[in-house]
């Protein structure tokens, strides 16, 4: 699937979300227990503040010599035998990546989850290709199977049941087992043992590379991005540009880092670093290894006031903590990239057409900021887009507009203003209940089905001053 | 052989363009950081306090920690296989097996007893893998071991091979104690030490704390998905 996911307005998207009671349950009970864990993990850990400020600094100096660094990085994983591919957009990763598949006359391929190949789409062209793709993360081989769509960075089958997953293995597979976890996890384990032994190509994402070393790190619980590497005689992995470190100094503290933010781990059960094709006389381990750098629209955030959004580590920290993610689910954002990084990251690499109305579904609250481990900004950045898109790119909803040209109409004569407040009172009584107005109309509308409005007062504020002015009573 | 670099410059000259400058940079060292929190993490601990850490965390991560001498290693690892169900049993090529004194069991005791035992052998190619596919339990030696979160760090290459720690249903791994640091950061150093040195980086390294794992479903934790459901560390005492 490509960055952006469903076809359904963002007003549709988000009923559809806050009805679904599963969903919403399941969302809730994860995002309580992640940042339960991320809050143990951090505390074990002492001093996350001195932490987080040594991850920004680090991100930041990548960031601000990205050209020397992917330079490096190039150079370092040619020396080791390694291919490097710079796609400027999806297409050209694309393109590239089934060059090779063709080249290797591959007919199978495992793939081990990464954000990325679902930005650029990958799959599906693949499999235009006549090739056979396996997700081979559990979460990501559940959905799969019946074509549905991540709901979050980290767990991506949060919103389905063990039910749900036990009837798709059924229809699937003729899986005849029970509905529990252990048992569903045997079967996925029995059907993709084979998959590994018999794939050409393994595709895999890139939690970070080393510059200094021409290395990838990838982070798993499962295995299986190892066995997606071990066993095919090609590696692909594709990353996005800004997804690399100086040394393995840096990559020491980042994946300590995202682990313990993303699920509040030490560790994972795996952090595995390949450096280039396997070597000579190995006898598993890619014969050929690709590196694909994607840009697809990164370069355009960079030297921006959205820079900071790159320094991103895909922990999801900021969707586990979210109230408007927590409400509306991961499916409401339209974009594999949701909670708050996806509210920012969705707008510049998807373009405002799509994603405008993302900035707007947040109460600039903060958690996100506040537990970002690489210190991005992520609530003010929100706000930057609002401002964009309100002051540069005249796109405020036509509500909006209608009833901020009216107050300005309104405002900017003393004469309209005087008489628009007398009558206020009056003119609204057929809708007032209870001294509050429920029931929103015309431009209110949206924003009053979730919220009461206070009627307006009978006297007005200047009339009592008025009045008190003269030693009147107060009222 | 050297690899393949397509489409760079253009790439990279869009970066230094929106970097505000007109090229890459000829050297740039990694600067002081400001902050070196983890260095304090686990610090001034003896071998015997990180060992205590060690034998905590693996209690977390579904993993048997068990401490012998080096004397009585063979029979440790004889019961550990034992109590894992018997061979086959896959163990990396690596002759500190025969400085630790498993030659007998590996090559006599086990194979006596119907567990047999396969060496992974360059020479042999593919068929390693089938062996390790077959295997019951597979058998490594860890470089360092990491008692903060539990972690052996494995080195995979020629008579490594990387398939033996992920293939078989259950894994052991070796470790003498003063191997032991406090956590990834000392790792980290001695690898990046190594590397400027101008030692070659090993082609996989693996950190691997506990068997695999997932919560996929439900966020309900489940030991053993595609890699291992059950490790045993053995930390051999050569202090």
């Amino acid at each position: 699937m490509p960055m952006k996911v469903g076809s359904e307005p963002f007003k549709n998207r988000v009923d559809e979300g806050i009805q679904n009671t599963f969903m919403r349950g399941a969302v809730s009970g994860a995002q309580d227990r992640l940042e339960v864990k991320r809050l143990q993990a951090v505390e074990e850990l002492g001093d996350w503040e001195t932490w987080r400020l040594l991850g920004e600094q680090i991100r930041q100096h990548v960031l601000e010599n990205l050209d020397y660094y992917l330079t490096q990085l190039s150079d370092n994983v040619a020396k080791l035998g390694g291919h490097v591919y710079f796609a400027s957009t999806a297409e050209e990763a694309r393109e590239y990546i089934a060059g090779v598949a063709k080249q290797k006359n591959a007919k199978k391929i495992v793939k081990s989850k990464s954000m990325v190949t679902e930005e650029i789409d990958l799959n599906h062209h693949l499999q235009a290709d006549g090739l056979e793709v396996v997700e081979t993360d559990l979460g990501e081989y559940i959905l799969q199977l019946d074509n549905d769509l991540p709901s979050h960075i980290v767990a991506p089958a949060l919103h389905r049941n063990k039910e749900q997953v036990q009837e798709s293995f059924h229809s699937h597979h003729g899986y005849e087992g029970s509905s529990r976890p252990e048992e569903l996890t045997k079967h996925a384990r029995k059907m993709l043992r084979n998959d590994y032994l018999t794939a050409d190509i393994g595709i895999t994402g890139c939690n970070f590379a080393v510059a200094e070393t021409g290395s990838v790190c990838i982070v798993t619980n499962e295995g299986n991005a190892d066995l997606s590497t071990s066993l095919p005689k090609t590696q692909i992995t594709v990353m996005g540009m800004e997804r690399l470190v100086p040394t393995f100094e840096e990559l020491e503290v980042l994946v300590n880092m995202l682990t313990r933010s993303a699920v509040g781990q030490k560790l994972p059960s795996y952090v595995t670093v390949l450096s280039g094709p396997r070597g000579e006389g190995d006898a598993d381990g890619p014969e050929e290894f690709h590196l694909v750098i994607v840009d697809n629209g990164r370069s355009e955030i960079l030297g921006t006031e959205f820079q900071p959004i790159l320094q991103c580590i895909r922990c999801a920290a900021c969707a586990n903590v979210c109230p408007v993610y927590r409400h509306v689910g991961g499916h409401s954002y339209g974009s594999i990239y949701s909670g708050p990084v996806g509210a920012v990251l969705s707008p510049l690499l998807g373009g405002y057409d799509e994603y405008k109305e993302l900035p707007f579904a947040s109460t600039l609250c903060g958690a996100c900021t506040d537990v970002c481990p690489v210190k991005i900004p992520l609530h003010e950045l929100l706000h930057k887009h609002r401002q964009v898109i309100v002051e540069k790119e005249g796109r405020a909803p036509i509500s909006e507009r209608f009833l901020m040209s009216i107050f300005g109409m309104g405002s900017s004569s003393s004469g309209l203003y005087n008489m628009g407040s007398k009558i206020a009172s009056k003119a609204l009584k057929p809708i007032i209940k209870d001294s509050h107005i429920s029931k929103g109309v015309g431009p209110l509308k949206n924003w009053m089905e979730a919220r009461e409005f206070p009627a307006p007062n009978k006297e007005r504020f200047r009339d009592w001053f008025e009045n008190r002015a003269k030693g009147g009573n107060e009222s | 052989m050297i690899g393949q670099i397509q489409n760079r410059q253009a790439f990279i000259e869009k970066i230094s363009q929106k970097l505000k400058r007109s090229e890459v940079p000829s050297a740039i060292e990694p600067p002081q950081w400001s902050y070196a929190p983890q260095y304090q993490v686990l610090k001034d601990k003896t071998q015997d306090e990180l060992l205590e850490v060690l034998q905590k965390q693996c209690q977390l991560i579904n993993t048997s920690c068990v401490v012998t001498k080096l004397a009585d290693l063979p029979g440790a690892v004889y019961e550990t296989i034992q109590s894992y169900g018997g061979g086959p049993v896959i163990a990396w090529q690596d002759e500190r097996f025969g400085h630790y004194g498993l030659t007998e069991l590996f090559n006599e005791r086990l194979p006596k007893e119907q567990v047999p035992v396969n060496t992974w052998d360059p020479a042999k190619g593919r068929e390693n893998v089938s062996l390790a596919e077959k295997a019951n339990v597979g058998i490594t030696i860890a470089e360092q071991m990491l008692a903060e979160s539990g972690t052996a760090v494995l080195f995979s290459y020629k008579n490594h091979g990387r398939a033996v720690n992920f293939l078989p249903e259950k894994s052991i791994i070796l470790i003498p104690k003063s191997m032991i640091v406090p956590r990834m950061t000392q790792a980290a150093a001695s690898l990046r030490k190594r590397v400027l040195q101008g030692e070659k980086v090993p082609p996989c390294i693996n950190f691997i704390s506990g068997p695999s794992n997932s919560a996929d479903i439900e966020l309900i934790l489940v030991v053993g998905v595609h890699g291992p459901n059950y490790m045993t560390y053995i930390v051999i005492e050569d202090l």
